[in-house]
C-alpha cells in the first residue's frame, strides 16, 4: 500500500515536471488543442468589455479576441472571458491563467520588458483626461489646484497624474480604490472633485454610470497618450503573430471597404490584396498555422474596423465617440495597418 | 510516551529494516528530503519560468522612485520619492489604524461586555444586540456601508458642517492644531519624564504600604505627575500656542489636520466590529470568577470598588488575556480590507508597487514579512503580559 503511494506520489511529481516543461513550448498549440481561448477583460467598462444581463460581453476588447477565436477556430464563440481587476491583470497573464489580456491596457516600455509582456499592436488610441461636475465651475484642468481626485491604482493613470500634477505644480490628492465600481461610486457621491482615466472610459462612466449624464463635463485637456492593446506574455511569438496580424487584417478590411456583410462577395474581387487577405490566394494562412479563411471568418464575425469601432464606441453605441486619432491614416487618423502579405 | 519504550529494547538478531527506531529516521529523513524537494522544484520552477518570460526580479525597486502618490501620509511623502518610502508610508498607516483600533475596541468592548451583565434590562438587551448584530454580519460588507454613508451622507466641504474650527464633511474631519514650535520637543520630554516617574512612585508607595500599612494615592499622583510637568513646561516656555485653523481654499480646506473619510470608515468598521467579540471575551472572564470570590472579599471587609480591583479582575484577566490577544491580531490583519474603500495600507501600497513593478513574489513576501512582524510583536507583548498575570502556582 505505502509502497503503491510513494510510485503514485513520484509518478505525479515527474508528470507535473514534465508538464511545466511541455508550457515553455507553443502556446499556440496548447489553445488549439484546448479549443477555447482564454481571454482577460475589464470587470464591465462600457466600449471595450462589458457584460450585459445575459452574461454575453461586447466592446472592442471582446471582439479582439473574439476575432482571433474566428480566425484561429473559425468560431468566434470559442472564447472564454476572465474579467480581472487592474491589479489582477499582469499576474494573470504571467501564470498563464489567461492567454491574452484585451483589457483596455496601456502599452508601456516597463510593461513590454520587465514584466515580461508582449504588446501585439494598438486597437485603440486613447488619451487620459478629467470629468468634473458641471456644478463646480472648472474649465481647465489647470483650475484642480487642492482638488481630491478619484484614481485606480496600478494604473499608468495614476502615475500620469502624479507626473502631471507635479509638473503643472497643481497640488492634487488622490482617493486610489481598486474597484472600477466602487471608484465611481465615490466620485458620483462627491467624495472627488474630479475623476481621471481615458477619456474614452470616462465617456463610458459617464454615460453608463452617471446618474444624470449633463450634470458632468470632460475637461479639454487630454495630459497622456494612452495606446491600448492586446498583451500577451514573453515567448509566446506565434501566438502573438496570431492575435497581431487578425487585428492588422481588421484594419486592412476597412481600407479596402471589406464589411462582414460584404466578406463573401469580395471574394470574387480581381484586386491581388483583397484575394490575398481573404485567402483566394492560399498562404497567409499557412503562415500563421491557421486555415486559409482566418481574416473572411475573422471579419465575418466582428467586421472591419470602423464597423467594429461605430458598434462599440461609436455612433453606435451610447458612448457616440468621435473617431479621432483612431481613424484610419487615410483619413486623417493614425490607425494604420503594416501590409497584410 | 516514548520514554516509555526505550529504543535499547529491540531484541538482537532484528534486521535493521524491522528495526522500529532505524526505521523511525529513514522515515524522517525520507519525509524531510521530500519537502526540500518540493521546496526547490517550486522555486526552481518559478526561477526558470520568470527568466524566460524575461520578467524582473530581486528588490531593486526598493530604491527606484515610486512615481504614485499617496493621498494619506504620516510622513513626508511626494511621487518622487522611493517605493521603499512609499512602503513605509503604508506600514506606518496599517500600523496607525491597527493601534488605534486596538485601543477603541478594547475600551468599547469593555463597556459593552460589562453592559450585558448590568442588571438594567434595557441596557443588557441593547448590548446584548449589538453584539449578536455586528458580529454576524461580514466585516467588508460594514466597511461598505460606514464608507457609503460617510461619503453619501456627509456634505461637501463647501456646505461642511462646522463645530467652532472642527469641520466636518465628505473630505473628512478638519480641525485645529497647535502649529510647531520649539518648546514642544520639551513638553514631549516632560510627557515622558512624567510617565517614568509615576513608575517610580508606585513602587514607592507599594514598599511604605508594605511596611507601613499607610496608602498613597497613586493614582492621582500619576495624574498630576503625567499631566503637570508638560503643563509646567509649557507654562515656563510662556504659553507658546498658535493654531494652525484650517480654513476653506478652492476645493478643499488648508491646514490643520485632516482625518479623511477612508481612515475614519476603516477605523469605525474595525472597532465597531472587534468590539463585538471583545464584549463576549470580558464578558466571559468576568463570569468566570465564581461567586464565592466576590463574597470572601465582601466577607473580608473590601468595598466593592477594591474587590473589584484586587479581587475580581485580577482572575478575570487571566481568562480575557489569551482570546484577547487574538482579536488584536486579527483587528491588525483585519485592516488589510482598506484596499476595498481606498485606505493607504500596506497591502495597498505594496499592490500599487506589484502592478507598476511586475514583482508579484517580492511584493507579496513584503507583504506577509510586514504582518509577520507586527502580529509577532503583539503576540510576544501579550504572551509577556499573560505570563505577567498567570496564576503563579506554589
Amino acid at each position: 500500500m505505502l509502497r503503491r503511494t510513494i510510485i503514485a506520489a513520484a509518478a505525479a511529481t515527474v508528470t507535473a515536471f514534465v508538464a511545466g516543461q511541455a508550457m515553455a513550448g507553443a502556446k499556440l498549440d496548447a489553445i488549439k488543442a484546448r479549443g477555447e481561448i482564454l481571454c482577460g477583460v475589464s470587470t464591465g467598462l462600457a466600449g471595450f468589455s462589458i457584460a450585459d444581463s445575459q452574461g454575453k460581453w461586447t466592446g472592442i476588447d471582446v471582439d479582439v479576441c473574439k476575432a482571433t477565436a474566428a480566425a484561429l477556430f473559425g468560431d468566434a464563440s470559442k472564447v472564454k472571458f476572465v474579467p480581472l481587476s487592474a491589479q489582477q491583470r499582469f499576474t494573470a497573464l504571467q501564470s498563464g491563467e489567461v492567454d491574452v489580456l484585451s483589457r483596455n491596457t496601456t502599452w508601456t516600455q516597463q510593461r513590454d520588458t520587465a514584466l515580461g509582456l508582449n504588446f501585439t499592436g494598438v486597437t485603440y488610441y486613447d488619451g487620459q483626461g478629467f470629468m468634473v461636475a458641471k456644478k463646480a465651475g472648472v474649465k481647465s484642468a489647470k483650475e484642480l489646484g487642492g482638488a481630491t481626485v478619484c484614481v485606480q491604482p496600478g494604473t499608468t493613470t495614476e502615475l500620469n497624474l502624479a507626473d502631471w500634477s507635479r509638473a503643472n505644480k497643481v497640488d492634487i490628492k488622490p482617493v486610489v480604490i481598486e474597484k472600477l465600481e466602487e471608484i465611481e461610486q465615490a466620485f458620483f457621491s462627491g467624495r472627488c472633485d474630479a475623476y481621471t482615466t481615458d477619456a474614452s472610459g470616462l465617456a463610458a462612466t459617464r454615460a453608463s454610470k452617471a446618474p444624470k449624464p449633463d450634470d458632468y463635463v470632460l475637461l479639454p485637456e487630454i495630459i497622456s497618450k494612452e495606446p491600448l492593446g492586446p498583451a500577451v506574455s514573453h515567448g509566446d511569438d506565434q501566438w502573438a503573430d496570431l492575435i497581431r496580424w487578425t487585428f492588422n487584417a481588421l484594419v486592412e478590411a476597412e481600407e479596402y471597404g471589406i464589411t462582414a456583410a460584404k466578406v463573401d462577395e469580395m471574394k470574387k474581387s480581381d484586386n491581388p490584396g483583397i484575394k490575398r487577405l481573404l485567402g483566394v490566394t492560399p498562404g497567409l494562412g499557412k503562415n500563421l498555422g491557421v486555415s486559409e479563411e482566418w481574416a473572411a471568418n475573422a471579419i465575418k464575425a466582428v467586421g472591419n474596423y470602423g464597423e467594429m469601432y461605430e458598434r462599440n464606441v461609436g455612433k453606435g453605441s451610447p458612448l457616440k465617440l468621435d473617431r479621432g486619432l483612431n481613424a484610419l491614416w487615410t483619413n486623417g487618423g493614425i490607425m494604420y495597418a503594416p501590409p497584410v502579405r | 510516551m516514548a520514554g516509555k519504550q526505550p529504543t535499547n529494547t529491540t531484541p538482537p538478531g532484528v534486521a535493521p529494516w524491522n528495526d522500529p527506531f532505524i526505521r523511525g529516521i529513514v522515515f524522517q529523513v525520507v519525509v524531510f528530503g521530500a519537502v526540500v524537494a518540493i521546496g526547490w522544484w517550486l522555486v526552481a520552477n518559478t526561477l526558470e519560468n520568470m527568466a524566460r518570460q524575461n520578467i524582473a526580479s530581486g528588490f531593486g525597486f526598493w530604491s527606484q522612485e515610486s512615481g504614485f502618490d499617496i493621498g494619506d501620509t504620516l510622513i513626508d511623502y511626494s511621487p518622487a520619492d522611493t517605493y521603499g518610502m512609499a512602503i513605509w508610508v503604508g506600514i506606518l498607516n496599517t500600523l496607525r489604524v491597527a493601534l488605534i483600533g486596538i485601543v477603541l475596541s478594547t475600551v468599547l468592548g469593555t463597556l459593552i461586555g460589562i453592559g450585558r451583565l448590568s442588571t438594567n434590562w434595557l441596557l443588557a438587551k441593547i448590548c446584548g444586540w449589538y453584539v449578536e448584530i455586528v458580529r454576524n454580519v461580514p466585516l467588508l460588507l460594514q466597511l461598505f456601508i460606514w464608507y457609503k454613508l460617510i461619503t453619501i451622507y456627509s456634505p461637501g466641504p463647501r456646505e461642511a458642517a462646522s463645530v467652532g474650527n472642527i469641520f466636518i464633511s465628505n473630505r473628512g474631519l478638519q480641525f485645529p492644531v497647535p502649529k510647531a514650535d520649539p518648546s514642544h520637543l520639551w513638553i514631549g520630554i516632560a510627557f515622558l519624564v512624567g510617565i517614568a516617574a509615576s513608575f517610580v512612585l508606585a513602587r514607592w508607595a507599594r514598599a511604605r504600604q508594605a511596611a507601613t500599612g499607610d496608602q498613597f494615592p497613586v493614582g492621582l499622583g500619576s495624574l498630576g505627575l503625567i499631566f503637570g510637568l508638560p503643563l509646567l513646561v509649557f507654562a515656563g516656555s510662556g504659553f507658546p500656542l498658535v493654531w494652525d485653523v484650517p480654513v476653506m481654499k478652492g476645493f478643499n480646506f488648508a491646514g490643520g489636520v485632516v482625518l479623511l473619510p477612508e481612515f475614519f470608515a476603516l477605523l469605525l468598521g474595525l472597532t465597531v466590529y472587534t468590539a463585538s467579540f471583545i464584549a463576549e471575551i470580558v464578558r466571559a472572564g468576568i463570569l468566570a470568577v465564581s461567586r464565592g470570590q466576590s463574597e470572601a472579599a465582601a466577607a473580608l471587609g473590601l468595598r466593592p470598588g477594591t474587590a473589584m480591583r484586587l479581587v475580581i479582575l485580577p482572575q478575570a484577566l487571566r481568562v480575557i488575556i489569551p482570546p484577547m490577544t487574538s482579536q488584536y491580531l486579527n483587528i491588525t490583519k483585519n485592516s488589510s480590507l482598506a484596499i476595498a474603500i481606498g485606505y493607504p495600507d500596506i497591502v495597498a501600497i505594496l499592490n500599487t508597487t506589484i502592478n507598476q513593478t511586475g514583482q508579484a513574489i517580492e511584493g507579496v513576501a513584503l507583504i506577509m514579512l510586514c504582518y509577520l512582524t507586527v502580529s509577532l510583536s503583539i503576540s510576544l507583548f501579550m504572551n509577556w503580559y499573560n505570563k505577567r498575570i498567570a496564576l503563579v502556582e506554589r
